[in-house]
């Protein structure tokens, strides 16, 4: 059944937004409620926009009710007419562009621009960053604008799909787009704010960057360089080597190849620095083994796990079980049919495999790189622990925000760099596996045997794959243990005082008391994880849903759009949400929301990959038998669809909730002494060179993760399609009115 | 019984579908009666899914306007518009039970749960399968998925029903059982009902009407009688039942018949406002007559292929028309390969087509 007018409820919304509640942000965070005993109305931090309007000198804010009137002239005509849908349309459209545009305009000292400054004077008044009610009116301006265009027959007219579109167009413009042109914006700005091609490109042909002096002496080369060859290294690396990880798991007859494919796991729930952490308790000066052939060979324990060889290390440990998860479904996927057919055609197993088997691993192997490639350039939490003097771009950015420089428009420029590159891989990528079709799994069921390798490959294999292996768990065990031993390199007697350093509890006057010095930042962790798991989820499943049952013009663009934050390192993602929410008109920074919102932008491309992969396997027929019966889109979405994904939501949700725990490079830059995350509070135990608590701390990280995992694949659950329940046949027709009413 | 019918007529004005470049409908008009079943019939790709979805409300047209009990209803979204569907994959929500499926159209609507679950065992009822109320549809055969569907549909009282070949995941055998079930249940109902089909033998079983498209138009509508026996080109004289296209001379006309003159063998068929001159000749495989003796007709030919088939004996005979496909009964009577055969026709299987 459809509402009438189903715009109204959201009419009552914005008008509330608009003269009930706070207009600007409360300082005292998003939960609290201060603003409603303290004054409420009456006091101006927290009134509501009508009354800024009226009585505290802030007219532009007054014209919002006329756009929110305008709606009430649409009640006059029927849905079908054309003025309906017209006057929607002005009122959602005017009135968000009007909020828009006196937002951008008029900031924190009065005009945001010297040109209006010098038109209309001086602006006494100021304007803080947008809260409760903007959020309420701002919606409601939303859902008025779609209804209009559902009205005037978009999306054959239906109201949801019509504003979810609208919603999720609207956030990842908000928080991936314009962020991003705030970096470009300051990229090109002067230290006294003009706009100047000159800054840009002084700073971006600086000799930090792009220098090469290290071909020619013995100095380092430029960031970019060190990064781009860092990447290639690394994603070359880690594709070779997983591909030695597929084979053994897919072609040979290795007896542990359950064992193998847990190590898929591990990165997932592994923050990245560990790894770094880890190689410096075994290879560091201090490192067991670096002590250990010190003894041996009387050397002096050398430095050179601090630079490109100790990062690449702990990448290839870090990036290698994803080349391996990308590469054995393109290996599995590789019909046994071709290889058979290439057999009877008398070719030898090593030719099968180089002229057949090879040539269709191609994307996939391109596929791996590239994703190594990205990875390695996005990565900040192990040059930061390894870097020692080998700078890169990741690294560098923080510290032009975070050092003693604050040189906001260097740091710019970096991210343009690194974002030139990791986006130009993307670009690659997709180009490459867009042109070319190698897909040989079809629907059918297929019979055969997937070929075995030929024995030289296959000793080749498990000569790279099985010491690897071995390594990884060694690091593995270092971390677990790492946390019990007194102190890394001098003193390894058994100790529990890192444990209780961080997580000590005790009993005080007032009941339990957090006495450890991890307690709060591993809380906020938990609570913002466990709060943008759902929101990532949900997000990211509508656009799927939008992507795979919708059809509509720009289709295509609002793909890219969702799947670009893929492709933005999480430290470019940082200074861009600095730049952007530091100011009004959204005032974020130092607040848990922007790291909840960073979370589900930076998060949310797996949801939709996930998302589409589940919802491609269900029958569109489904969908439309739900309309048909008179369901709507909504209901259809709630009451069929959302059943039948269940595990992929269940893979979302743990996705992002993990990847919430798990990140850095974005974090560090949007953390603050009251929302410390655990993974800078970590970082920072580092560089104070507390490996003790930092890798006791690490531990229990992953147990947590681990555990999380376990709870919600068992309360979302599997889907259900076939019972087990008994089916009596007759008769039961009482039993099932009094079950079902 | 509770559930009660008002059947709803549909009528298609000038409508067109576009995807993109592709031309889906073109330029199509026709009127289906409240109370008939009629069925969409044509090879593959020629836009009657299409046809069906824009029924529904699945689709919009791009261009022209669609009625449904008289009321205009072309821009209505499906969820709105008074008409269900069965699916050709039957659609059936694989999590929820027999009796939800059926029950669900009603309390997406608003039925009160006691009711909506009442007609639901109602429904299933009339499909003969009250007692499986429990099941998952995973666990019914496929011809009983089928039914459900089937009750899915109608217990929301639709003013047309919609299948979209329901039968084509069904084996042979069912086949004929399922369309006649069909037929009697929208007969006893007094629905409306559309049907979509790509096998002429069913839609001459169960239709009251044919509506026979080719390439995004209508080729021609009608009973089965008349698209048999007066088919309007050679499309669908040869979709409809087998048939021979011959060239032929049209040599003088008496009253409503054409003489004609099939390769020296005279034949008389009715004119259908065809000129003299070259015309076209639809021949049904069973009005060819073969005759043992080559010289009783001027027409002769040889047999070049022959497959016995129980009932009737498939013959494909070369003569100067052309190559021939014969259908003949006389099963006691074989003809070997390989001879040469006189050829005479039964009137009653000839009509004259535009090219
Ligand atoms: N959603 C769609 N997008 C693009 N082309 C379509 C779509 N649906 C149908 N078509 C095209 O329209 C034509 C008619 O299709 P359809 O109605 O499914 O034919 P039928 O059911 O008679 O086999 C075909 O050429 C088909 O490719
Ligand atoms: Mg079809």
């Amino acid at each position: 059944m459809s509402v009438k007018h189903p715009f109204v409820p959201w009419l009552i919304v914005a008008w509330a937004g608009y003269l009930l509640l706070p207009w600007y942000v409360q300082e005292d965070g998003f939960w609290s409620m201060v603003w409603l005993f303290d004054g409420y109305l009456a006091d101006e931090y927290y009134t509501s926009a009508v009354f800024h309007g009226l009585q505290y000198d802030r007219p532009w804010l007054l014209p919002i009710a006329l756009f929110l009137a305008l709606p009430f002239m649409a009640l006059r005509y029927p849905r079908q007419h054309p003025n309906y849908a017209r006057i929607l349309i002005l009122a959602g459209a005017g009135g968000l562009g009007w909020l828009a545009v006196q937002g951008l305009l008029i900031g924190i000292s009065g005009w945001e621009f010297t040109a209006f400054e010098s038109t209309f004077g001086v602006l006494d008044q100021r304007q803080y960053g947008l809260g409760y009610g903007a959020l309420l009116t701002a919606a409601g301006f939303l859902v008025i604008l779609t209804s209009g265009l559902a009205a005037a027959g978009v999306m054959k007219g239906d109201v949801f799909v019509t504003s979810a579109i609208g919603t999720v167009i609207l956030l990842v413009t908000l928080f991936v787009f314009y962020p991003v042109s705030q970096i470009l914006v300051s990229a090109f700005q002067t230290e006294e704010g003009y706009l100047s091609a000159g800054a840009f490109a002084e700073s971006f042909t600086s000799s930090k960057i792009w220098g090469l002096a290290c071909l020619s002496d013995g100095r380092s080369c430029g960031v970019a360089w060190n990064s781009l060859f860092l990447a290639t290294l690394t994603g070359l690396s880690t594709t070779l080597l997983g591909l030695a990880f597929a084979l053994v798991v897919t072609r040979t007859g290795f007896r542990y190849k359950k064992s193998l494919r847990l190590l898929t796991v591990l990165p997932i729930v592994t923050p990245p620095f560990v790894i770094g952490l880890a190689l410096i308790l075994l290879f560091g000066r201090s490192g067991v083994v670096t002590q250990f052939t010190a003894d041996l060979l009387g050397l002096e324990p050398g430095r050179w796990l601090y630079g490109l060889p100790g990062v690449w290390l702990a990448q290839l440990l870090a990036f290698t079980p994803i080349a391996f998860l990308v590469l054995i479904g393109v290996v599995e996927g590789i019909s046994p049919a071709m290889e058979e057919a290439s057999q009877t055609l008398r070719g030898s197993r090593w030719q099968t495999f180089r002229h057949v088997s090879l040539p269709l691993m191609r994307p996939g192997l391109a596929n791996a790189f590239l994703i190594g490639f990205i990875e390695s350039m996005a990565d900040f939490g192990n040059p930061m622990v390894l870097g020692g003097n080998f700078e890169v771009l990741s690294t560098e950015i923080f510290f032009a925000i975070v050092g003693a420089q604050n040189d906001q428009g260097r740091a710019a420029v970096l991210a343009i760099v690194l974002l030139f590159f990791t986006l130009s891989a993307f670009f690659i990528q997709r180009k490459w596996l867009g042109k070319k079709s190698y897909t040989t799994v079809s629907g059918k069921a297929e019979s055969g045997l997937p070929m075995q390798v030929n024995p030289a490959l296959k000793w080749l294999s498990y000569g790279t794959a099985v010491p690897w292996a071995l390594f990884t768990i060694v690091i593995y065990g270092m971390v677990m243990f790492g946390g019990f031993v007194a102190n890394w390199g001098y003193d390894h007697s058994f100790t529990l005082k890192h444990y209780s350093d961080a997580f000590a509890l005790s009993w005080g006057e007032f009941g339990l008391v957090w006495e450890g010095q991890a307690w709060d930042s591993l809380w906020t962790t938990l609570g913002i994880s466990a709060l943008s798991a759902p929101l990532t989820a949900a997000v990211g499943l509508l656009t799927a849903y939008l992507l795979v049952r919708q059809n509509f013009a720009g289709k295509n663009l609002f793909e890219f759009g969702t799947m670009l934050s893929f492709a933005i390192p999480g430290t470019v993602i940082g200074v861009s949400y600095i730049l952007a929410f530091n100011v009004p008109p959204l005032e974020l920074t130092g607040t848990g929301v922007i790291l909840v919102i960073c979370f589900i932008f930076r998060n949310m491309p797996v949801g939709v990959r996930g998302g589409i992969a589940a919802m491609s396997q269900l029958d569109k027929s489904l969908d439309e038998a739900s309309l048909t019966l008179g369901a709507n889109s909504f209901t259809t979405l709630r009451k069929v669809v959302i059943p039948l994904l269940r595990p992929a939501i269940t893979a979302a949700l743990v996705y992002s909730f993990v990847r919430a725990i798990t990140s850095v490079s974005a974090v560090i830059f949007l953390v603050s002494a009251e929302h410390n995350m655990a993974t800078s509070y970590i970082i920072g135990l580092v560089e104070n060179g507390d490996y003790g608590i930092a890798i006791a701390y690490c531990s229990v990280l992953i147990l947590v993760m681990l555990g999380a995992i376990a709870a919600i694949q068992f309360s979302v659950g599997e889907r259900k399609l076939r019972s087990a329940r008994t089916v009596k046949a007759k008769n039961n027709n009482k039993r099932l009115k009094e079950q079902l009413v | 019984m509770s559930l009660d019918y008002k059947a709803g007529s549909v009528v298609f004005n000038k409508v067109s579908k576009r995807f993109g470049q592709v031309s889906a409908i073109d330029n199509v008009s026709f009127t289906i009666e409240a109370g008939q079943l009629v069925t969409l019939l044509g090879p593959s790709g020629c836009g009657k899914t299409t046809t069906l979805r824009m029924i529904a409300g699945l689709e919009h047209p791009t261009e022209g306007q669609i009625l449904i009990g008289d009321k205009d209803v072309t821009r209505l979204p499906a969820t709105d518009r008074d008409v269900s569907m069965v699916f050709q994959s039957y659609a059936l929500f694989p999590h929820m039970s027999v009796a939800e499926n059926v029950a669900y159209g009603l309390m997406v609507s608003g039925t009160a749960k006691a009711e909506a679950i009442d007609k639901a065992l109602e429904g299933l009822q009339l499909v003969g399968l009250a007692e499986y109320g429990n099941r998952l549809p995973s666990e019914l055969s496929g011809g009983q998925q089928q039914r459900v569907a089937v009750a899915r549909a109608l217990v929301l009282e639709p003013e047309v029903l919609l299948l979209d070949e329901p039968l084509s995941n069904l084996d042979a055998k069912l086949r004929r059982y399922v369309r006649e079930e069909i037929r009697d249940l929208q007969q006893q109902l007094g629905l409306t009902a559309v049907y979509v089909t790509h096998d002429q033998e069913e839609a001459l079983a169960v239709s009251d009407q044919i509506i026979v498209m080719n390439k995004s138009v209508i080729a021609q509508q009608g009973t089965p009688r008349e698209l048999y026996e007066q088919p309007v080109s050679a499309f669908v004289a040869d979709f409809i039942g087998d048939a021979n296209l011959i060239k032929a001379e049209l040599q003088s006309r008496e009253g409503d018949f054409a003489r004609i003159d099939v390769g020296g063998v005279n034949v008389q068929v009715p004119h259908r406002e065809q000129q003299s001159g070259a015309v076209t000749l639809a021949v049904r495989p069973d009005a060819v007559i073969l005759h043992a003796d080559p010289e009783v007709t001027a027409l002769t030919g040889q047999v070049t292929h022959a497959s016995y088939l129980g009932n009737q004996i498939q013959y494909t005979v070369d003569s100067e028309l052309g190559e021939l496909f014969v259908i003949d009964y006389r099963v006691d009577q074989p003809v070997a390969r390989g001879s040469s055969v006189a050829l005479d026709f039964n009137n009653r299987g000839l009509a004259l087509v535009a090219a």
